[in-house]
């Protein structure tokens, strides 16, 4: 039926917002940057033992100009606020932010006058993920909870006036 | 900066791939040569001090996790022997010696993370993937004894948090043979490479004097020809009856904080295996009813341990009106805790002596009249932690 039976098989039929969303889930490279204990629960993660080669993102980017994802690892004081700001924003899109571990996501046990309590009321965060600081398998379970976020995208989010044009 | 200016202003970090965390330096450079270089610090500052003296004595412990948080039994150890001293509670010699093993586990643990970074740093990418690999078994260890995998918190006021597992001793053996076949690796790809020994002697160099008029400690010490450890020098939790070396440099420079690094993890292997040979049989916890948190085992079946237990943990117990001060010679160099009690159930002051903070005061020294691409070498020797630079 159709054009599908007439074309060889290496050729695959499917919508551009999913391969759009394959494309990014499989290099999403993040920012290497670490701010506390969790920075090296984020270094192990990126070791040999637990391997985020796997899902294709075993290159950290010094540059938040070539990065994609930026895990906050640690707490945030308010004098680095305007830096993580800063990094956010130098980030081309698009962009996602996990935040890992207590401190990052609620100022875990830090609830005094040095700690952002909470990295969401600098800049948006798309996953969180609990702990202190939180296993390589957790990170590893929120990368994927990400990704499954990612399959859920369209590009039409990132530009409006093209679904204007097209409906 | 004026026209005529012959010097370039240049920022380093806070983010930064070779400032091992947040820190921040502003280097003044004269062409390629560093004319002045000025850390500057905060950027992780956490209120832990001031954080402590809201918190009952016991509450402070899971803070001194997370100020060094590549060895955390360091700073557990260090804290209690403070609050041990201030209370006056004798610890049981089964304490003692777990105690001195996990601190020297946690010593190579500090260590070879430092390895991994320093030679990351200096382009030997694949030295942190080895690092990091024989590491997990180091995690695994602490995983067995305190259910965490960095921030365990075992060490506790009095004694242990729990009893040590059955397998206690193999394991240990087995985390020794991963390390030892590990080191190996490492000195095979670093003691004679030509590119590591080029980008590392003669390179942040440190003599006698200076370091001592710095009150530096630790590696950074020794590396400058000066036998000072704690270990030997103010024996803590009978430290003096192990026997092991202290490794002494003779340059000053980063190459040879290399050479008593790797040296120091052979002698933590050593001090480790004479404690799993004499490891004394004895309870975990000593017995102190009111100060000492009664073993969990009695407080599920005993009414008195149960009540203490539900004491301590409401009210704390108060500490005697005085200061005292213990230092303990962590991966790091000279960890101290000063704690002045005002005879309430919380620490009036806390103050840390952060070995990573005042080794970090020798950096303007390391690099001033330097190259530029000596600072990345210069900051990795030190062996920084901003958790416990900033606190």
């Amino acid at each position: 039926m159709g054009i599908e039976e007439k074309i060889p098989d290496s050729i695959i039929l499917t919508s551009l917002d999913k391969m759009v969303n394959w494309a990014h889930k499989r290099s999403m490279w993040p920012l290497g940057f670490g701010l506390a204990c969790c920075a090296i629960e984020m270094i192990s993660t990126f070791g040999p033992h637990f391997d985020v080669a796997r899902f294709g993102m075993e290159v950290m980017r010094p540059s938040p100009r070539q990065a994609d994802l930026m895990i906050v690892a640690g707490r945030v004081s308010h004098k680095m606020a305007p830096v993580v700001r800063t990094l956010y924003e130098q980030m081309p899109n698009p962009k996602w932010v996990i935040s890992m571990g207590a401190c990052a996501s609620c100022g875990g046990v830090f609830n005094n006058y040095a700690i952002v309590q909470g990295v969401d009321r600098i800049i948006p965060v798309d996953v969180y993920i609990p702990g202190c600081p939180p296993r390589p398998e957790q990170l590893l379970d929120g990368i994927l909870t990400l990704f499954k976020q990612v399959e859920k995208e369209s590009i039409k989010d990132d530009h409006p006036e093209w679904g204007r044009k097209l409906v | 900066m004026s026209n005529t200016s012959k010097t370039v202003t240049l920022n380093m970090g806070p983010q930064h791939p070779s400032t091992h965390g947040v820190l921040r330096v502003i280097l003044e450079l004269d062409g390629e040569t560093v004319v002045k270089a000025e850390p500057v610090l905060g950027y992780l500052h956490t209120g832990i001090e001031k954080t402590m003296e809201s918190k009952l004595y016991y509450k402070v412990l899971p803070c001194t996790d997370r100020m060094d948080y590549l060895a955390p039994m360091s700073n557990n150890l260090g804290f209690c022997l403070a609050v041990e001293k201030l209370m006056e509670i004798d610890i049981p010699d089964k304490v003692q010696w777990v105690r001195v093993c996990l601190a020297e586990l946690t010593r190579i643990n500090s260590h070879l993370v430092w390895l991994g970074t320093h030679a990351l740093d200096l382009g030997a990418m694949s030295m942190l993937l080895y690092t990091f690999r024989d590491r997990e078994s180091i995690m695994d260890m602490y995983e067995a004894v305190g259910g965490q995998r960095m921030m365990t918190t075992y060490i506790r006021i009095g004694g242990l948090a729990m009893d040590i597992p059955k397998d206690f001793e193999k394991d240990i053996r087995n985390v020794i043979k991963v390390i030892n076949n590990g080191l190996n690796d490492y000195e095979t790809l670093l003691t004679n490479n030509e590119i590591f020994i080029n980008r590392t002697k003669g390179v942040g160099v440190l003599t006698a004097d200076e370091a001592i008029n710095l009150s530096l400690s630790g590696p950074m010490l020794r590396g400058s020809g000066i036998k000072h450890d704690l270990r030997k020098a103010n024996p803590y939790s009978s430290y003096e009856k192990f026997d092991f070396e202290v490794p002494v440099g003779e340059n000053g420079d980063a190459y040879d904080r290399y050479l008593i690094r790797v040296e120091e993890i052979r002698q933590s292997i050593r001090i480790m295996e004479q404690t799993l040979d004499g490891m004394p049989e004895g309870p975990y916890r000593a017995h102190v009813p009111g100060i000492v948190m009664p073993p969990k085992e009695d407080v599920l079946y005993k009414m008195e341990s149960m009540i203490f237990h539900f004491k301590l943990i409401t009210e704390g117990f108060k500490a005697p009106v005085g200061s005292v001060y213990q230092g303990i010679e962590s991966g790091k160099g000279e960890m101290g805790f000063f704690i002045s009690g005002d005879g309430t159930n919380k620490p009036h002051r806390v103050r840390v002596r952060p070995p990573s903070f005042i080794n970090l005061a020798a950096l303007p020294k390391m690099c001033e009249g330097n190259m530029f691409s000596d600072v990345v070498c210069a900051i990795g020797s030190i062996d920084i932690v901003l958790g416990e630079v900033d606190r």
